[in-house]
């Protein structure tokens, strides 16, 4: 199979999108399927990186194998091969398996066609070895994941999904115009190192940070995923974000900035979550919650923790994930998320509900789930660099993402007073979804070797020492100990059907009331002018009928006049320049 | 025996076709016989452009009389690129046209219509392949009138009125540009391109030269619908039959931009256009006009004024690369006006296909169609992605070397402009992708449920140029290498 190693992975999902367009039925049920395996199969047994890396050569890449298309004078690389980008091709196949068992009941091809494109698109990115290609790939994830909102096909939905697509491009223009001036500066635009010494390396630090989710770049993520199909939330989930977490890995490690940005957005989630009530708009908060411990794993850039950040990356899509498909579906089954409207739904969902509490667990770094195996490493690797304030709000953010998410989550979905609904259990196809995540993150939680084995950098690290277990329960004994009590005193804030706007306001309320404000002060001045006009016009017209000049119809036709006036008008103020000026 | 008279042959088929169409009898015979002159004519373009794509130029002299006093084609990669772009779009749009044509042109003027087409196919042709300036006027007239016919035979009335005042404004285009030539005449005393460029540097300094540059500038800009002279182009493009809004928007404007290139670097040269505010003014206009005509377009209610809108700013990004002046630039402006050529082209077949089913262009009775014409949808997506400049298609790959340009000089501005210019397409590009797709609620939609997908004669044409969009996109060799190698001959001081 010497041929197909260098075969990139995107590939043979972008064929696979084009086979389901013209196929109907199980046929195309066997190539959704089968796509992700044979490309997951491909990659673990034909595709190994040249060599494993060690901390000191970080990210040195080895091209031992690759895959290049000449685009117009570059060369273009589709293939880069190392740990890192292999890490992340493993993790997006066994995403987008998940994701498609999920997705499997659907009959809607154009979420079947872009979610396979969008897949792609994410594996395409992580192999991209040279910033044109990644700029590729990174509007193709724009451009195919829109669809998965729009294609709930409400009012609402589709203006949402065009503020996000707004954002995703504006992260793709961003990154096009820093990957120019790169190129313009180095003569190269391969994607390596890039840090923020140039202008160019913030350009496309504020591209990967707007796909991450960075305080105030964040609204697209919490507008958005709450409003795409229950399906195509659990896509959305599992890419955009970690694409991101990817390139930060890759361009920004041990950028310090990143560290404090990273902590921010660990913590001010948590508050939005706690009051909203769409519950999977809290998983959307949640979710930059999450990445922000990735951030911040990545801005420490010591081995330990940058292993960390992608450990994290990879345990975090397969726990968000499977808490997006419980709530999926219940969203499927009931039809409606909202905290306040559900409740007492183990009694009729109760596989559903068991599968969510895994998922809660795991995001909230219980012992033996896959959550504390990661997220430990970015804890002590915070400590080890001496950044105690910080470690202490990371503390409160693991404390905060067992509020919203580990306690949250299930409880108001499937405990709380019963709301009387009465559903049938979640279709099987979902069910055999949610049990495959369900079983890694225990898998990863207990036998974590495996992960490590798997990480960029060599370290010995090992999770389950007496310290980190304590404080970790600690941590979560004494925030459900929190939870319970504001519930008993009813200081826990109600579920309320509200919708909370953030950061969002700012261009959803204030931009329009500002624009109509200056357009009606445009409006008066534009009055005040044309009745100004108006009447010196009438003045010279009164002037102009009594004169001879009149019989000429020298303007009577808009266009034709108007572009003779303009000829005269560039013709004469171009010799007068030309003689005069030069 | 063929390939000696090559250069003569593009332009004397289908002059000479243009009267045997004529006396046909009405019916498909017209349409045949042009279609079958226009794939013989883009085949010699092809041929003519493998000859010159290493960098020769081959001299043509017309009936023998040695230039400069006789008439020279002279081809360098340059006018065969421009020849293959008009020739090419020609061969794709008359297939297309059967019955496009049969549903807006009355029956008994079919003959006279395509008579017409073969006359402008002429004129354009013309003005690609000569090198001398005053017969470069002579086709400039023949293109301009048989468009002018042309474009008064569009179903609506208003159609006499916008045939009408492009006549008028063309034809001050023209008075303007034979006042120039006239001026550069009286001063060396010949017409020929190369002598002109030879005989000119040492009047650079003389202020008729620059009076003729002046009129010749502005004539040509009129030509070209540069703005603020663009007034004429959108009810032209909007009224016109469909068939003739494709080919005028893939290839006149192209022409013109042709012709300023070889004015400007050519005959002029570009040392004197240094000297003159020609590129500051340029530049201002252009980065004017992709911003303000962007946002028209954003407004238009109707398809095809919309790209009508959309192309006066996509011919700015042309003139751009002329103001930059750069060998970058100036490249862009090549590749930009092959590029353009493909996505409007394919765009406005995908439009003409939605008119020929609909009987209308304007935006709101098209609500719903996407579902009903799957495959032209996908067209306008494609082809509006080209348009906007998403990588993977051909239009970034000109927008990439506009901005380069743009970089290498320092001009920050002008790159931001471009963006924005990309942003804004992506806003009217997005109006006719949300009629067609997400419309579903209106009533017209009920009224849309029973329209099939266009016939296969216009599918065809269209996702050719669909897939040279994308082709392109990848596969730079013909456009960018070719421009690379014009430049080199327009600009020979340059690298």
């Amino acid at each position: 199979m010497i041929w197909a190693s260098s075969l990139p992975p995107f590939i043979p999902f972008f064929i696979a999108a084009l086979l389901v367009l013209v196929t109907r039925g199980h046929l195309r049920s066997v190539i959704l399927l089968a796509t992700p395996v044979l490309g997951g199969l491909h990659l673990w047994l034909d595709v190994q990186p040249f060599v494993p890396m060690v901390a000191s050569d970080a990210l040195i890449t080895a091209k031992e194998l690759s895959y290049t298309l000449n685009m117009f004078s570059y060369q273009l690389e589709f293939m880069r091969v190392d740990k890192l980008s292999l890490l992340f091709g493993y993790l997006f196949h066994i995403a987008s398996f998940i994701a498609i068992i999920y997705a499997l009941h659907v009959r809607d091809t154009t979420q079947q066609v872009v979610s396979l494109l969008y897949a792609g698109s994410a594996l395409g990115a992580v192999f991209a070895g040279d910033l044109i290609s990644l700029f590729i790939f990174w509007e193709g994830l724009a451009l195919s994941s829109v669809f998965l909102i729009w294609a709930r096909r409400s009012e609402q939905a589709i203006k949402t999904g065009t503020r996000y697509l707004i954002f995703q491009v504006m992260s793709g223009v961003l990154l096009l115009a820093g990957a120019l001036m790169y190129f313009n500066q180095t003569g190269s635009t391969d994607f390596n190192f890039i840090g923020i010494e140039s202008t160019a390396g913030w350009l496309i630090l504020i591209a990967f940070g707007i796909k991450s989710a960075f305080p105030f770049l964040h609204t697209w993520l919490t507008e958005g995923y709450p409003e795409a199909t229950p399906t195509g939330t659990v896509f959305l989930s599992a890419f955009t974000t970690k694409v991101a977490v990817y390139a930060l890995a890759r361009g920004y490690p041990g950028t310090d900035l990143l560290v404090y940005v990273g902590a921010a957005m660990t913590c001010f989630p948590i508050f939005y979550a706690v009051i909203e009530n769409d519950l999977r708009r809290v998983l959307a908060y949640s979710m930059i919650n999450q990445v922000g411990f990735m951030v911040c794993g990545i801005g420490i850039g010591t081995a330990l923790a940058l292993n960390g950040a992608v450990a994290h990356a990879f345990n975090d899509v397969i726990f968000k994930g499977l808490l997006f498909m419980s709530m999926g579906a219940v969203l499927h089954r009931v039809g409606n998320i909202n905290g306040s409207d559900l409740g007492g739904l183990y009694k009729s969902m109760p596989k559903t509900a068991m599968l969510c509490i895994v998922g809660a667990a795991s995001i909230s770094a219980f012992p033996l789930f896959s959550g504390f195996v990661s997220k430990s490493m970015v804890m002590s690797a915070m400590l080890l660099e001496g950044h105690n304030y910080l470690w202490l709000m990371l503390l409160f953010a693991s404390a905060g993402v067992f509020h919203h998410a580990g306690i949250k989550i299930p409880y108001f979905a499937f405990f709380h007073h019963d709301s009387g609904i009465r559903v049938k259990e979640a279709p099987t196809n979902m069910l055999i979804a949610m049990s495959i995540a369900a079983v890694l993150c225990i898998f990863i939680g207990t036998q974590p070797q495996y992960l490590y084995a798997l990480l960029p950098w060599k370290v010995d690290y090992w999770p389950y020492d007496m310290t980190h277990v304590l404080a970790q329960l600690q941590i979560l004994f004494f925030s459900a100990l929190a939870f319970v009590w504001l519930n008993k005193q009813g200081l826990y804030p109600p579920e309320l059907r509200s919708v909370n706007i953030d950061f969002e306001w700012t261009y959803r309320k204030l931009l329009p009331a500002t624009a109509r404000a200056s357009y009606t002060v445009l409006q008066r001045f534009n009055c005040a002018v044309a009745n100004a006009a108006q009447q010196s016009w009438q003045g010279f017209q009164s002037v102009f009928q009594a004169s001879r000049l009149s019989q000429y119809h020298l303007a009577s036709s808009w266009p034709t006049g108007s572009m003779v006036l303009w000829i005269g008008v560039i013709l004469g103020g171009y010799l007068l320049a030309d003689i005069y000026f030069k | 025996m063929i390939e000696n008279h090559l250069s003569l042959l593009l332009v004397a088929l289908p002059l000479l076709a243009a009267p045997i169409v004529a006396v046909l009898p009405n019916g498909r015979l017209p349409w045949a016989l042009s279609t079958l002159v226009s794939w013989s004519v883009c085949y010699l373009a092809a041929w003519q452009l493998i000859n010159v794509s290493s960098g020769q130029v081959i001299s043509y002299e017309l009936g023998g009389w040695a230039p400069p006093w006789g008439i020279e084609y002279r081809i360098d990669a340059a006018n065969a690129l421009v020849a293959l772009i008009v020739s090419g779009i020609a061969a794709l749009t008359l297939p297309y046209a059967l019955k496009s044509v049969i549903k807006e042109i009355p029956h008994q003027q079919h003959a006279l219509f395509y008579a017409a087409f073969m006359l402008c196919l002429t004129g354009l042709l013309g003005i690609a392949q000569t090198g001398d300036i005053f017969n470069l006027f002579v086709f400039l007239e023949i293109s301009s009138l048989s468009s002018y016919a042309l474009i008064s035979l569009g179903k609506q009335r208003q159609a006499l009125t916008a045939a009408y005042q492009y006549l008028i404004m063309g034809t001050i285009g023209a008075t303007f540009f034979i006042i120039g030539v006239g001026l550069l005449y009286a001063m060396t005393g010949t017409l020929n391109m190369a002598d002109l460029a030879q005989r000119l540097p040492e009047l650079y300094e003389h202020r008729t030269i620059h009076t003729a540059f002046a009129f010749i500038m502005v004539g040509f800009a009129l030509k070209l619908a540069l703005f603020p002279l663009h007034l004429w182009l959108p009810n032209a493009y909007t009224y016109a039959p469909t068939v003739v809004t494709i080919f005028l928007a893939a290839t006149a404007t192209k022409v013109a931009v042709y012709v300023m290139l070889r004015m400007v670097f050519t005959v002029f040269g570009f040392s004197f256009i240094e000297n003159t505010p020609t590129d500051e003014l340029f530049l201002l206009l252009c980065v004017t006009a992709i911003l303000s005509m962007s946002f028209y377009a954003i407004y238009q209610k109707d398809s095809k004024r919309l790209l009508a809108y959309s192309s006066v700013a996509q011919i700015a990004y042309m003139m751009l690369g002329i103001g930059l002046g750069s060998v970058l630039g100036v490249t862009a402006t090549l590749v930009h006006l092959f590029n353009h050529a493909l996505m409007k082209g394919a765009l406005f077949m995908a439009i003409g296909a939605l008119i020929y089913r609909v009987g209308s262009s304007r935006l709101e009775h098209f609500s719903g169609l996407g579902k009903q014409m799957p495959w032209t949808f996908a067209a306008i997506v494609i082809g509006g992605l080209s348009l906007i400049g998403v990588p993977g298609t051909a239009g970034f790959i000109s927008k990439w070397y506009l901005v380069l340009a743009a970089i290498e000089q320092q001009h920050w501005l002008i790159v931001g402009v471009i963006l924005m210019g990309s942003l804004l397409a992506v806003a009217y590009v997005w109006k006719i992708i949300e009629v067609l797709y997400f419309n579903a609620t209106d009533e017209r939609e009920q009224q849309n449920t029973a329209v099939k997908e266009a016939p296969l004669m216009m599918l065809i044409p269209m996702w050719v140029l669909v897939l040279a969009n994308i082709y392109f996109g990848f596969n730079t060799e013909l456009t960018v290498g070719t421009a690379e190698q014009a430049v080199k001959l327009l600009m020979p001081g340059a690298n």
